[in-house]
């Protein structure tokens, strides 16, 4: 066969495969907006459900979300960045420092239902948190640290191992050269594992069934040991254990979520844009 | 004769069981600039990342022996290593600036000692471009990237990165190999420049290099230091046989 003939058609094999990935994306992404589009107002965005939840808005599932996804960062990016760097910069090849890179990487296959009930059983019962939004950002934080760890071990690997060489030789400690020559240019990716764990963080469900989402309540939490209603819970309430919430409630829910998720990544995005920029990578 | 810089009393160096620096016994003179040469292998590098002790940044390299920077035993219990580093700067075969701008490269150093207050940054980052002959060039672009420059200009950046730190001695591992030859020819007439300030010892595998640009010229083999000496008696008339076969290119 003739090389152009081949060419053209491998070349059309894989930009459909890529159209086909898109499509699926678009299509959602359409049908939610279309249907949830309307009901979208600052009433919906910042009132009280009323009426058994079939009127009023949805502003203590977005705040619930909200308060969960910061609380799970807060435990797990300090933790994941922090056990990264022990796993790169300072820990040897050894048999313990593979397991523990073996168990993250188990531990991100790990169904979330299952982080749920181990949220359950060691914070609201042992540690006697009680279902509150401790307990759920422990839980949530748990479950994204392993693609903060990997994404941020990833991002410190990829440093150029002269910057460490450099920096010492003018005199710089460990530390120091972690400090100022690796951390700097790795931040990019770390952010990259900080947006897909927000992602996942406000999206799942069953980490928080069991140990922060509340089913309706009549008041916002007032402290971190209150429960919560957020987003993805209450959007499996009004959908399914609620009879006669309508449509555009639901996907007006769907909707909020989704964008709510985005308006975070691109915050990420954002500010890992601003860090590229000042290194002048 | 001129104070010794540097010292080795019967040094040894292994990688883990690898013996790769036998029994060196050398003397460094100060503001002279010294050759290592040897062919590939034979221990160049090794030998220079003893004198700033880079070595303790590769696992499983142990060494025996004394060795004597400025007067202080190096390898001595009370040897402070971030002080002998700023002390013994170090410039790299690939010039290496951090992906920074021309001037956070040159405030690197001085950002990790709090040696100097900011206000003095401006003044250090001049002088210091001043000195490797670059000030003319970048002043107007001292907030560009490093990565920007050409090979040469990015060579000269990291030796000023190394005299901001106002060291006494520079160690050049093959600081030219990555450059051309007109390159290569002005960072020799910069050595020169600097030699009146700084003590240098310079890798090369270029011998007419050594040749050229040194006063002093120590020859390696397979990890022995076979001759030591006045670059043009080595150059002229060796005393060592294996020195004689490796100037005339008989191997190497
Ligand atoms: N990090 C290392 N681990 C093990 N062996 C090494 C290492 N670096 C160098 N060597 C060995 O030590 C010897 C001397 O190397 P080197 O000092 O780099 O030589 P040169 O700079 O003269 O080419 C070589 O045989 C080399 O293979
Ligand atoms: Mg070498």
């Amino acid at each position: 066969m003739n090389v152009q003939v081949e060419q053209k058609i491998a070349f059309s094999i894989l930009f459909l495969c890529t159209l086909l990935v898109v499509v699926p994306v678009l299509i959602i992404l359409v049908i939610i907006f279309v249907k949830g589009a309307g009901a979208l107002n600052l009433g919906f965005l910042f009132e009280m459900p009323t009426n058994g939840m079939t009127e009023g808005g949805i502003f203590p599932a977005i705040l619930g979300t909200l308060y969960l996804v910061l609380g799970a960062l807060f435990f797990a990016v300090p933790l994941g960045v922090l056990s990264a760097i022990y796993l790169v910069e300072y820990s040897q090849e050894t048999v313990l420092s593979r397991i523990v890179k073996l168990a993250i990487v188990n531990l991100a296959g790990v169904p979330s239902v299952v982080y749920g009930l181990f949220g359950l059983g060691i914070f609201v019962l042992f540690l006697g948190f009680g279902a509150s939004i401790l307990s759920g950002s422990l839980t949530l934080g748990i479950m994204i640290l392993p693609v903060i760890i990997t994404s941020s071990r990833e991002a410190l690997e990829s440093v150029p191992q002269s910057f460490r060489i450099v920096s010492l030789s003018l005199g710089a400690s460990k530390w120091q050269t972690i400090r100022h020559s690796v951390l700097p240019h790795a931040l990019p990716g770390i952010l990259t594992g900080t947006i897909l764990g927000i992602g996942r963080a406000a999206g799942e469900t069953a980490p928080i069934l069991f140990t922060v989402a509340a089913f309706y309540l009549p008041k916002l939490p007032q402290s971190m040991f209150d429960q919560t209603m957020a987003l993805p819970y209450h959007l499996y309430v009004i959908s399914t254990q609620v009879p006669g919430i309508p449509e555009t409630i639901r996907y007006g829910t769907a909707l909020v979520l989704l964008l709510l998720v985005l308006i975070m990544n691109l915050a990420a995005i954002i500010l890992r844009y601003q860090f590229r920029r000042r290194k002048k990578w | 004769m001129k104070k010794l810089i540097i010292e080795t009393r019967h040094l040894d160096l292994f990688y883990g069981s690898f013996q790769a620096l036998t029994d060196i016994n050398l003397g460094i003179e100060e503001k002279n600039i010294t050759a290592l040469i040897g062919p590939s292998g034979c221990g160049k590098s090794t030998l220079v990342r003893v004198f700033n002790r880079m070595n303790d940044t590769i696992e499983g390299v142990h060494t025996n022996g004394e060795v004597e920077v400025l007067g202080e035993n190096i390898f001595g219990p009370e040897a402070d290593l971030i002080a002998l580093r700023q002390k013994v700067g170090m410039v790299f075969q690939r010039p290496n600036p951090f992906p920074l701008s021309v001037y956070e490269n040159i405030t690197f150093g001085l950002e990790i000692h709090h040696s100097r207050s900011k206000k003095e940054f401006g003044e250090m980052v001049e002088q210091s471009l001043t000195d490797v002959m670059l000030w003319n060039d970048l002043k107007d672009r001292l907030d560009r990237s490093a990565l920007r420059l050409s090979l040469e200009q990015q060579q000269r950046l990291c030796i000023a990165r190394v005299l901001a730190m106002k060291p006494q001695i520079i160690l050049m591992d093959e600081p030219c190999s990555a450059l051309d030859p007109i390159a290569t020819l002005r960072i020799e007439e910069l050595m020169q420049e600097l030699k009146r300030n700084y003590s240098i010892v310079i890798v090369t595998h270029n011998m007419q290099q050594a040749a050229r640009a040194s006063d002093y010229t120590a020859f390696m083999y397979l990890g022995n230091l076979i001759e030591f000496g006045n670059t043009k008696s080595i150059f002229t008339k060796p005393v060592q046989k294996k020195t004689e076969e490796y100037i005339t290119g008989r191997f190497g």
